[in-house]
């Protein structure tokens, strides 16, 4: 489109220099209340204000004239910057300057309930971190929760299939086998940690025993307890990946398909020689995107088990939401928090890489 | 069974219902859960405790749980402190993840819609990158935010307001959004556009005019996504939240934890935490399906 039409280029100078002009007050603004509140809270001046707010409406302010100048500046050309600008500029705002600001806050001792406020300690942090064996468990933990994902994107494509052979009902059965998703995990720890799992009485529980599970505690012993949280976290995101495999399975070739409904569709070999590798790309993005989720997996093992027994069951995020919790920790907290973002983005990219070379071998 | 007979009826039948029992069987493990958590809201203690499951049959239903929420028929005329509690978590969340994702899908179709029509350039920075700048968000987990933005909140005056739960929710979808409508825009045949431009539309012209009816749907699937993820979140309320902003997630977890559960109440609390969204989940799915379908097709 850019190439098939000719903007307006042809702007007054009157209109540039105003656009200019609103950037550059704007600017001013923003700079200058900034400064007034930095030297306010270092007590070198009295004037200033009770807290940062302000600082962020200079910020909005300086937003809406950067978008507006552009405009004014740039014409046609700052029309379609001003797409891209306001979701650039709230980014901005909200994750390059919290990110750097954690930086250094992991720094620092900083404890929010300690009177004297946080005191730059360098990197004793990073080594304090180091010989911190319950991190480096939540660590391994996480591990153990990836692995989980094989099985979940083994029964979430036997389900996509099911889903995708000729059933009556198959709108029904879409609509239930999604329904895990919507619930909210915390009340899913309710229903099913803590009350269907409960050791006394729960349903789960009672049917164990009927199976010949003398003692069905399933979450006092750390392998038990573990694969309870996996069941769990399971039960809800399975439907994500099944529903992602179901529209892959849908857009196949139309015979592949139908080959498959001839030979009663449970043909073993001819999913794995036709099916499969068809649906590998899929599976690929599918996979990825729940590694991302799973990553963030926290609100079950928070709500459940509190990361016990003896932080078998946490995750990195519940461990790091504990450490905050009882010791108001933030500067160690922070510090655990970017060395795993170190972590899973340099894994991440080796393993994003990985699969890129390992598709292009296969496809 | 052997390959060479499934063309026999008797296969066939058995095929059927392995096949039907498995659906039955993954059906029954999705709503069971549901069906316990309703039922055990009309449970009294007794009940619980002996494993009753059939209403009528085991046991005889009693308002007991949403009595206890005060939003029973007998209750739900008179003055309830845990009712108002409930009433104002409940709305906190709505008007929370509304806004979030109102927030979300339209600073995330603007920049889906730039992305995906025009070059952008700003000195080595190119399109590319700004859409891989917006999609790595998603990589990046709460927990690295989440202790910062305590401390930011604190000094913004933003702890426990709705507007920094909106902003930290609306930032966290928003990755998500454009992924979605990044792929809803590019099904949408650029010489539409260009019929617009001819007639003498702007380009803001042609998105608000030609663009936005057209993607509509793309937009509901996005909104509904993000409203299912919003309303869920936990962890973030958990840390930034207290007295005023909490939401209902919230409220639901700090039950759990005091003197002994109060199995009834906890089993209404849920249901009533779960209820929109399995609401929006039976009537909306194919919005959902739609959502949660992008990238899988290419």
């Amino acid at each position: 489109m850019t190439s098939t039409y000719v903007g307006t280029d042809h702007i007054p100078a009157k209109r540039k220099a105003l656009g200019q002009a609103m950037i550059l007050i704007a600017t001013i603004l923003l700079v200058a209340l900034f400064i007034t509140q930095t030297l306010h809270r270092a007590g070198s001046i009295t004037a200033g204000f009770d807290n940062w707010r302000p600082i962020l409406y200079a910020y909005l302010i300086w937003s809406l004239a950067l978008c507006w100048g552009i405009t004014l500046i740039k014409g046609e050309r700052g029309q379609r910057a001003l797409f891209v600008l306001p979701a650039f500029l709230f980014t901005i705002a909200m994750v390059i300057f919290p990110l750097i600001f954690s930086v250094y806050i992991s720094l620092h001792d900083w404890n929010l309930s300690a009177f004297e406020g946080q005191k730059f300690n360098g990197i004793d942090n990073f080594i304090a971190l180091l010989g911190d064996t319950y991190y480096w468990n939540s660590m391994l933990n996480m591990l153990y929760y990836l692995i989980a994902i094989l099985f979940e994107y083994a029964i979430a494509f036997g389900l996509a299939l099911l889903l995708n052979a000729q059933i009556v009902a198959r709108k029904f059965f879409r609509v239930v086998f999604l329904m895990p998703l919507m619930l909210s995990p915390v009340a899913v720890s309710w229903m099913l940690g803590k009350s269907l799992m409960e050791y006394r009485f729960g349903p789960a529980a009672t049917l164990a025993r009927q199976l010949g599970w003398e003692n069905p505690a399933f979450f006092s012993t750390p392998e038990i307890a573990r694969l309870s949280i996996m069941i769990l976290d399971a039960w809800t995101f399975i439907p994500f990946m099944m529903i992602m495999l179901l529209a892959g399975l849908q857009a196949l070739p139309k015979e592949v398909n139908e080959a498959a409904r001839i030979d009663g569709a449970n043909n073993w070999q001819h999913f794995w020689k036709i099916t499969f590798p068809l649906m590998l790309p899929v599976s690929v993005t599918a996979t990825v995107i729940r590694i991302i989720f799973k990553l963030k997996l926290a609100d079950i093992v928070i709500n459940v088990t509190s990361g016990g027994p003896g932080g078998a069951t946490d995750t990195v995020t519940s461990f790091i939401f504990r450490e905050y919790r009882d010791r108001s920790n933030v500067g160690y907290g922070t510090m655990m928090a970017v060395v795993y973002l170190i972590m899973i983005v340099i894994l991440m990219t080796a393993f994003l890489n990985f699969l890129n070379r390992w598709m292009q071998k296969v496809t | 069974m052997k390959q060479n007979e499934y063309s026999s009826g008797v296969n066939l039948v058995v095929y059927r219902i392995l096949i039907y029992g498995a659906l039955l069987f993954w059906a029954f493990l999705c709503l069971f859960p549901i069906y316990w958590s309703i039922t055990t809201s009309f449970k009294a203690a007794v009940n619980v405790m002996q494993g009753h499951l059939i209403p009528w049959i085991d046991f005889t239903p009693k308002w007991i749980g949403f009595r206890s929420l005060g939003l029973s028929p007998d209750t739900i005329f008179e003055i309830s402190t845990v009712r108002e509690e409930f009433l104002k978590r409940f709305f906190n969340s709505v008007i929370t993840s509304v806004s979030a994702s109102v927030l979300a899908v339209m600073l995330g179709s603007l920049a889906a819609y730039g992305l995906s029509r025009f070059e952008y350039k700003l000195g080595f920075v190119k399109n590319t990158d700004i859409s891989f700048f917006f999609l790595s968000q998603m990589i990046l987990p709460p927990v690295v935010l989440a202790l910062p933005f305590l401390v930011l909140y604190r000094e913004l005056a933003l702890l426990d307001t709705t507007i920094g739960l909106v902003m930290l929710y609306g930032l966290m979808v928003l990755p998500i959004v454009i992924w979605i409508m990044r792929d809803q825009f590019s099904t949408i045949p650029i010489e539409l556009e260009e019929a617009g431009l001819v007639d003498g539309l702007s380009v803001w012209g042609v998105f608000l005019r030609i663009v936005l009816p057209i993607s509509f749907p793309g937009m509901v699937a996005a909104f509904i996504l993000c409203l299912v993820l919003t309303w869920n979140e936990y962890f973030f309320a958990a840390l930034l939240t207290s007295a005023d902003a909490k939401t209902l997630p919230v409220m639901v977890a700090s039950q759990t934890g005091s003197q002994g559960i109060n199995w009834w109440s906890m089993a209404a609390l849920s249901t009533a935490a779960i209820a929109p969204l399995a609401i929006i989940g039976i009537f909306l799915e194919n919005y959902i399906v739609k959502g949660l379908s992008t990238g899988a097709v290419k």
